[in-house]
């Protein structure tokens, strides 16, 4: 004990071993990508930024049966319910809290009808109190605007579902 | 009960008692064994068409359904063996195989009798490919909508409607897969109790209209309440969201309710989001109103009342207040008058005649509790449109009258009961007074009693027919009959007479007297001390004040109105309005406030309505029932005790230091005395009045307080279309 003691100390054997992975990884490939002109890639299954989904047709999916509102588990979606003018169960407000919102997708897996879903969309940010709100009208423009991706990940998930 | 109705069989290997002729699952259920079912209703018939009962009985050949299975000395039952639940499970595949999957839209979802045992019973993924069965949706009115695709034919509406409403309005019709409920002709239901087929739906086929995608079952909360729109006080829940009543269901009771609720009940709670509901106390200054703090409004309502009391006299204030009122405030109230030093207070607002008020009984009701009025044998009832006005107690004439009790009616018109009727007496014609002595004068006359000097003047020109006499023969023969006083009664100018000759009747035939009383709370209010000749507990007070009638006819300076709109709520208010807007000083205590008031009012405080305030009420039987708000109050309406309280003290009257609704209950029953209800023959009686239309004293089922009047959807019925007059109000906020 005693001897390797001293013979690890007087050989620098430690620090010699320490400076072997820098000198390793000096010269192997590296991993940094210059984000944001570089972006690693993602899953299909990738928990981002909420949407709501409309049918082919134009008809918003969202039926207002509050599922996600029940199996929320940080509280962050607020939904009130009426029946509108063509008599079908539809959400007057639909809200999502961004602050709350821990993106389990607890939500997406609730939903009956894949209205709401969590996009690939990482990269947001907000300016003034009260951005962090997503109403219904944001979420439908979101999923407006991303449903080619949406429908694409949907269908490369599908057949683990 | 023998000992022979008695045996025992084995559920399970446990051996149960039961009774001879008794189903195996009302053994069962006594037990606390459960049997999945979803046709089986305890208070309806045994149809057993759902077939998901299905229990393995020893010796069999075949599973049977506990329903309708009598139970028999030793015989072994297995509500869960392999057999029961195999039998079980395809029941409950084949009554998927039609059922929509649309939980997530169908507002039973999550409180589903079908969703429930599809969780104990169904199969993970259905087998049946084929196309689904579609119904077309009927249109039932204003108060049930309907999904009937979802309908599973247990057929519990339809014996609803057959059993309990006596109207049949929805039935069944083909066969097989096409089997359909409706209503075979397109119409809507009408009967006042048929919001309860919503409740007895176990699917999602029948529900609740106005409370349609409102709101989820999980996220309400449920209180508990008193329903305050009839003497009856049935026990409710109010399903609360947020602080918003979204629903009321019925709380089962079998000494008031049973499991029942009328659609007064259920639907009167739209009423309390009124568009003109009183947002704000509001005052009027030199003519302009304007809103203000409740400190400004009750300190300009002391001083009001306080400069009458010093100008005019105490004698000069006189107050109104709801017989729907709670305990608390009526108690609250009369003391608040009385210590101001004024004797003119009434809650008999309706009343017109008070000949004789001094032999009221001190707590008018029925004198005995529903269970008894279904009990009686023979029932004359005495001016009452039974089922528009307690549509309870109604239920339970009408399971006396299926049971076979001749009841016989004297009212101004024929009204429909819906069940068998020994007897109209005619009166439409003649008046109820003239009927009722041709009456006793048979009574008198079978079982020769002499009349004394009073009744005899009344009998003189009493004429006696056939009907008379045998309509006295059923009762006296009857060992349990009533007289029972109806609404309408107890509105007519001659109800001193009705009275009278209603006790007469009853002692010469031995039947009891009973009456329906005004609002929900007459009982209360009578015990709390808001009559003019009486204080809190029933004592006659020093000196008796004006009567409603009177403070009606001739409002003094200074006016105190408590939960009432004068110009619909009380009798001969023709000009009410003119002679209010005379008034010196008028201080409204009103949830609502409306045009009517702001002519007359001096000043406008926004009281809670009974869904947002703490109280009691006494209801018909005599029975104590407290209850709690349930719905955050609207704007800023604060509870009646709490108003009057506050007034208490600013007048300086002794005796308002309580801190909770509870203390001012604890207070009134410390003061009260319970006191047998009686009917008193008595010498004075009302001039004898004629000619005039008796069926106007009728007040319609939907126009009988302020907040019923702006129940939306009950105003869209049938029953509310006949409402004179009322403003129907704008969307719900």
């Amino acid at each position: 004990m005693r001897i390797g003691y001293l013979y690890k100390t007087l050989f620098l054997s430690e620090l010699r071993a320490g400076l072997g992975v820098t000198w390793r990884n000096l010269f192997r490939p590296k991993f940094t990508i210059q984000y944001p002109e570089e972006k690693t890639p993602q899953s299909p299954r990738f928990r981002g930024l909420h949407a709501q989904r409309r049918y082919p047709n134009g008809e918003e999916r969202c039926i207002a049966c509050k599922l996600c509102e029940a199996v929320c588990p940080a509280l962050a979606i607020t939904i009130e319910s009426e029946v509108a003018a063509d008599g079908t169960r539809r959400t007057k407000r639909y809200d999502i809290d961004l602050f709350k919102c821990i993106f389990c997708g607890f939500c997406e897996e609730a939903c009956p009808v894949d209205a709401i879903v969590e996009t690939r969309i990482h990269e947001y940010h907000m300016e003034r109190r009260g951005e962090n709100i997503l109403t219904k009208d944001k979420l439908l423009a979101i999923g407006d605007k991303y449903e080619a991706m949406i429908a694409a990940d949907k269908a490369a998930d599908a057949e683990y579902r | 009960m023998s000992n022979d109705d008695q045996l025992e069989i084995e559920v399970n290997g446990v051996t149960l008692p039961a009774r001879k002729g008794q189903m195996l699952i009302e053994a069962t259920d006594a037990a606390g064994i459960y049997i999945p079912r979803f046709c089986y209703h305890e208070k309806l018939s045994i149809a057993a068409n759902c077939r998901m009962c299905l229990v393995e009985v020893e010796k069999a050949p075949k599973p049977l359904p506990a329903c309708a299975t009598p139970v028999m000395d030793g015989m072994k039952v297995f509500t869960a063996s392999a057999r029961a639940i195999s039998a079980q499970k395809a029941t409950m595949e084949f009554l998927l195989i039609n059922h929509p999957l649309d939980c997530p839209i169908c507002d039973q979802g999550g409180e589903c009798e079908l969703q429930d045992l599809a969780m104990g019973y169904g199969r993970g993924v259905s087998r049946y490919s084929e196309r689904k069965r579609v119904v077309r949706d009927k249109n039932l009115g204003p108060l049930i909508s309907t999904d009937m695709t979802r309908c599973i034919h247990c057929t519990r509406c339809v014996r609803f409607g057959q059993e309990i409403a006596g109207i049949q309005e929805l039935g069944t019709t083909g066969r097989g897969e096409h089997t359909q409920i409706g209503t075979y002709v397109e119409k809507s239901v009408d009967h006042e109790m048929s919001g309860n087929i919503i409740d007895l739906c176990p699917v999602g086929a029948l529900n609740n209209k106005p409370y349609r995608f409102s709101a989820r079952a999980w996220e309400m909360t449920q209180h508990a309440s008193v329903a305050a729109h009839d003497c009856v006080g049935s026990n409710m829940f109010a399903h609360v969201y947020n602080g918003i009543a979204k629903r009321i269901v019925p709380q089962p009771n079998e000494a008031i309710n049973e499991t029942w609720l009328s659609d007064r009940d259920r639907f009167s709670f739209e009423g309390i989001y009124a568009a003109d509901r009183l947002q704000s106390p509001r005052i009027r200054i030199d003519g302009e109103w304007r809103d203000c703090g409740w400190d400004e409004a009750l300190s300009a309502v002391a001083e009001g009342l306080k400069g009458i009391a010093a100008d005019h006299g105490p004698e000069q204030i006189s107050g109104l207040i709801s017989p729907s009122a709670t305990s608390e405030e009526h108690f609250l109230f009369a003391r608040l008058l009385r210590g101001l030093g004024s004797v003119n207070i009434d809650h008999r607002i309706r009343r017109v005649d008070f000949h004789g008020q001094e032999a009221d009984p001190v707590a008018p009701g029925l004198g005995m509790t529903l269970a008894d009025l279904e009990a009686q044998q023979a029932l004359l009832v005495v001016g009452s449109d039974l089922r528009q006005e307690v549509p309870i107690a109604a239920h339970r004439v009408r399971k006396a009258a299926v049971a076979g009790a001749d009841v016989f009616f004297v009212n101004p018109g024929n009204y429909e009961y819906l069940f068998p009727v020994a007897g109209y007496l005619d009166t439409t014609s003649s008046s109820i007074i003239d009927e009722l002595a041709g009456l006793v004068r048979a009574a008198f006359a079978r079982t020769e009693t002499r009349p004394d000097a009073n009744l005899a003047e009344v009998l003189a020109a009493a004429e006696v027919r056939p009907e008379h006499e045998a309509a006295v023969a059923k009762l006296i023969a009857a060992e349990r009959a009533t007289v029972l006083l109806g609404l309408i009664a107890g509105r007519h100018p001659g109800y001193s007479r009705i009275r009278m000759l209603a006790a007469a009747l009853a002692a010469a035939t031995g039947a009891q007297v009973g009456s329906l009383t005004e609002g929900a709370n007459s009982g209360g209010a009578a015990m709390a001390g808001t009559l003019p000749h009486r204080i809190c507990g029933g004592a006659a007070a020093e000196t008796t004040g004006l009567n409603a009638a009177e403070i009606i006819a001739a409002p003094t300076r200074g006016m105190v109105l408590m939960g009432i709109e004068p110009e619909l709520d009380c009798a001969n208010a023709e000009g009410l309005l003119e002679r209010l807007a005379d008034t010196l000083f008028c201080v409204v205590v009103t949830p609502f406030a409306t045009p009517a008031m702001e002519t007359y009012a001096s000043v406008l405080l926004p009281v809670g309505t009974f869904a947002e305030t703490a109280g009691s009420y006494l209801n018909a039987a005599g029975e104590q029932q407290e209850f709690s708000g349930f719905a955050t109050p609207v704007g800023a309406a604060r509870p009646g005790w709490k108003i009057l309280r506050v007034l208490g003290n600013l007048c300086a009257v002794d005796g308002f230091d309580y801190v909770s609704a509870a203390e001012v209950t604890q207070a009134l029953a410390a003061v009260c005395e319970d006191s047998e209800p009686s009917i008193e023959n008595t010498g004075q009686l009302a001039p004898a009045v004629a000619g005039f239309d008796e069926g106007g004293l009728r007040v319609p089922i939907y126009a009988v307080d302020a907040v019923v009047r702006r129940a939306r959807s009950l105003q869209l019925t049938k029953w509310g279309e006949s409402v004179p007059d009322i403003s129907k109000p704008a969307d719900a906020a």
